[in-house]
């Protein structure tokens, strides 16, 4: 009936043109399209083709755990009190009552007790966020161990890596906000590293805090921060990571039919909108289903925030770990410059020094390596680690750094639960922090050589089938069955980079021509990378022609 | 008349004299029982506690004195089966109790005949019926033993290879000897630092904060703050959400092969 009048009304137009719309809901896309001029883009965009590999969805728990942690985060402002004032709690919680604490260490008890679903919206939030940084680490190694940084991507990579920082500092101020014992100890711990700065740590420390440590501004400053600077931000950021996407295409795995010119698998609509529609609700109910089970930060347990109180087991959440664990490890050194100015050294060379260092080292890679080989072209195809033997041992190298560095932030938990001296503990990463990355560098760079060998011996010989055969005079030999040209082509695809020659040392007048500093720098790395050594030569057609037609059996 | 008052100052006397001497050799049983007490102690402390302590207590390379410890020290001590230790090492741990209560009174007896010290508590001392002593007692906890204990009683690392021991299933009476003495590495916190009413409020707060009562929010994950969390949140959270992303993967539409 009333879709009957909707096309009445639409034919009466005079002026129309157009087609009769076959429903209202053509009718009410037509409405949109006329204003906002969505038809060409949707067009566009709506058969775009995605490749499929389970390692590209790692951006997507990414994206959901974001959506999620702004969901729940909004349901939590509706009844925290972001301030410092002192109040004496009377809630229902027993073990509380009476004790004097700020309200909004008050409020978040009163969230997690009083509020109908508010524990669970808090530990959902919590998970989420916990959830997010970590996928956010893992989507960076899947992208950086496989090669998807390089260009046209190094922006993008930027983009991530801000990301993951900015994701990593909200992450701090929002565990910071219930000034429970736990996190006011963590906001000590940053008024440390402020204070450590040279020159201007104690008037940065005065401004941010509006006086002395702990006063009545930081958590309504953090608030702020945290759920409007901070998330404002990464919002922008994450609309343009998603623009270059688009933009840039999704890379793909090498295989036959792929190249660096097309994108080879299914379109957004209708496959990946229902998928990854349906992995944004796997995702949240698995949050959800964790939240329900698992307890995490009970604040209630901790205690309100006191200065003169601390707690053992005083860790901040995982992704702040690594900083934990460098200023466990480090010296305590403290000298004195200028007739009596500390510089204490114990602080600032982990927290100011190191600490950004590490992240940095991820943001700088792409352009180290563009500039090392190089290379000025455009790469979709991805690599396969073992193909880039010196990334992929940096990379790892770089990891390993990171978790002997978290062994350190938890050293007292290694020491209770392992049966362990702290102080072994804390020798160790002393040491580990300089060896471990460089044993972990030799090892993985062998260990791809020996799969580069691998698949060299897989090319030209075939894969082992498993069949033994006795030859008329007694030799056993295993059968080895050629791969299919499908598996050839993928283990060939990839090309290798050869180093960077210096140029001639005499030019075309034969004069001495000397090469500066950066160039032979930059060609000794290059041998390092990609020169006799560091990748196993792959095997040409002529070599398998050879083999696979020459001699019969293996 | 007088045969009367004769024989009501004669009751009198009699009532009297009982009166002054029946103390007295009440007293007089009670130090044959102590005595008898710290006899047996003696023999005990012979057989289990004098290679390393000294035949009198006095200490020796292999322990410390025990002139002085009290008697709360020794029932703390062999009460949790700290003592006899089992082997040298960074920390003597608990462990299962061998001796009855009768025979680590008696322990404690002639430890305590040996000098002066923390007497063990009575029961009143450490049992609090005051549920305004539980957040009282959490105040105090945070301010006194959290920094080595945890905030839940946990327990936690300190250097080479000591640690403050979890106060999980721990009776009262051991948790207000441990304040009282100082066990090991723990430092004590006797009635003029800490007055019998404020260690009576954290035992009653650490036997709240250690009871089965169900946690709010689930599984408490041992109680260790974000390193556990952050394990389980990669592990259970991330592990699982990669799992799935996997399977999602692996069942799409594919191109019919014609």
């Amino acid at each position: 009936m009333s879709s009957a009048s909707s096309t009445t009304s639409g034919a009466a137009k005079p002026a129309s043109t157009r087609a009769k719309p076959a429903s209202k809901w053509e009718a009410a896309a037509d409405w949109t399209d006329g204003r906002l001029g969505i038809y060409s883009l949707a067009k566009a965009n709506l058969r775009k083709i995605f490749p499929d590999h389970w390692s590209f969805m790692l951006g997507e728990i990414c994206l959901y755990t974001f959506i999620i942690i702004i969901m729940t985060g909004v349901y939590l402002t509706l009844f925290f009190k972001p301030s410092m004032g002192e109040v004496i709690y009377d809630g229902s919680y027993v073990p509380l009552k009476g004790i004097g604490m700020s309200e909004a260490y008050a409020s978040t008890v009163d969230i997690s007790f009083e509020v109908r679903g508010g524990l669970l919206i808090r530990q959902i939030h919590h998970w989420a966020a916990l959830v997010f940084v970590a996928g956010m680490l893992v989507h960076m190694m899947r992208v950086f161990f496989t090669g998807a940084f390089r260009k046209p991507r190094e922006i993008n990579w930027v983009f991530g890596f801000l990301l993951l920082v900015l994701g990593m500092f909200d992450g701090f101020f929002g565990y910071s906000l219930p000034d429970d014992l736990l996190s006011g100890t963590g906001i000590r711990f940053m008024e440390g590293a402020i204070l450590a700065v040279p020159l201007v740590g104690t008037y940065v420390q005065m401004f941010l805090f509006g006086g002395e440590f702990p006063g009545h501004d930081i958590i309504p400053r953090f608030f702020t921060i945290h759920v409007l600077l901070i998330p404002g931000i990464m919002l922008g950021l994450l609309v343009a990571h998603l623009i270059l996407v688009f933009y840039h295409k999704h890379t793909q795995w090498a295989g036959p039919g792929k190249t660096e010119k097309n994108v080879v698998g299914m379109p957004l609509m209708p496959v990946y909108m229902a998928k990854a529609g349906g992995f944004f609700f796997l995702v949240f109910g698995l949050i959800a289903a964790i939240s329900a089970i698992a307890s995490i930060n009970p604040i209630w347990a901790y205690g309100p925030y006191r200065p003169d109180q601390v707690s053992t087991d005083a860790q901040p959440d995982w992704y702040m770990g690594f900083s934990e664990g460098l200023i466990r490890v480090m010296p305590g050194w403290e000298i004195s410059v200028w007739g009596g100015h500390t510089l204490n050294l114990g602080v600032f060379i982990p927290l100011m020094v190191v600490f950004p260092l590490v992240l940095v080292s991820i943001a700088v890679y792409p352009f180290i390596e563009s500039w090392i080989t190089g290379d000025k072209r455009e790469h979709h195809i991805l690599d396969r680690p073992r193909n880039a033997p010196v990334r992929t041992a940096l990379g790892a190298a770089w990891i390993s750094l990171y978790l002997v560095l978290l062994i350190g932030g938890g050293n007292d938990l290694f020491a209770t639960h392992l049966h362990l001296s702290l102080n072994a503990i804390t020798y160790f990463v002393r040491v580990g922090f300089f060896v471990v990355p460089v044993v972990t560098f030799i090892v993985t760079k062998r260990w791809c050589l020996g799969l580069q060998r691998r698949d060299k011996e897989k090319v030209l010989h075939g894969r082992e089938t498993g069949v033994i055969k006795r030859l008329p005079h007694g030799e056993f030999v295993e059968v080895h069955a050629q791969l299919p040209q499908k598996d050839l082509h993928t283990l060939t695809a990839h090309e290798q980079i050869q180093p960077v020659q210096l140029p001639a040392q005499t030019d075309e007048n034969g004069v001495a021509r000397k090469a500066g500093v950066l160039t032979r720098t930059r060609a000794k790395l290059s041998r390092g990378f990609y020169g006799e050594g560091s990748q196993i030569p792959k095997p040409t057609a002529e070599e398998h022609h050879e083999i696979t037609s020459g001699h019969g059996h293996h | 008349m007088a045969a009367l008052v004769v024989l009501l100052l004669a009751l009198a006397a009699t009532g009297g004299l009982y009166a002054a001497f029946a103390p007295a050799s009440k007293a007089q049983a009670d130090v044959t029982a102590q005595s008898l007490e710290i006899e047996e102690g003696k023999k005990l402390f012979a057989v289990g506690c004098s290679s390393c302590h000294g035949l009198n207590g006095q200490g020796s390379s292999d322990g410390p004195s025990l002139v002085g410890v009290g008697t709360a020290s020794v029932d703390f001590q062999v009460g949790t089966g700290r003592m006899p230790a089992q082997q040298p090492g960074a920390q003597v741990p608990r462990k299962k109790n061998i001796y009855s209560q009768a025979e680590i009174d008696q322990l404690a007896a002639f430890v305590g005949s040996l000098g002066p010290g923390p007497v063990a508590p009575k029961a009143e001392q450490y049992t609090s019926t005051n549920p305004e002593d539980i957040s009282k007692g959490g105040e105090l906890f945070r301010t006194n033993c959290a920094q080595c204990h945890n905030f839940a009683g946990q327990g936690g690392a300190l250097t080479k290879g000591k640690y403050a021991p979890s106060l999980e299933g721990v009776d009262a009476k051991h948790i207000y000897e441990a304040m009282q003495t100082g066990p090991q590495n723990m430092p004590s916190f006797p009635d003029t630092t800490m007055p019998e009413e404020q260690k009576k409020q954290i035992v009653a707060f650490v036997r709240h904060t250690t009871s089965d009562e169900p946690n709010p929010g689930g599984l408490t994950l041992g109680s260790l703050g974000p390193v556990t969390e952050g394990l389980f949140g990669w592990i259970f959270g991330l592990g699982t959400l990669i799992a799935v992303a996997i399977w999602v993967a692996a069942h799409t539409t594919k191109a019919k092969k014609s």
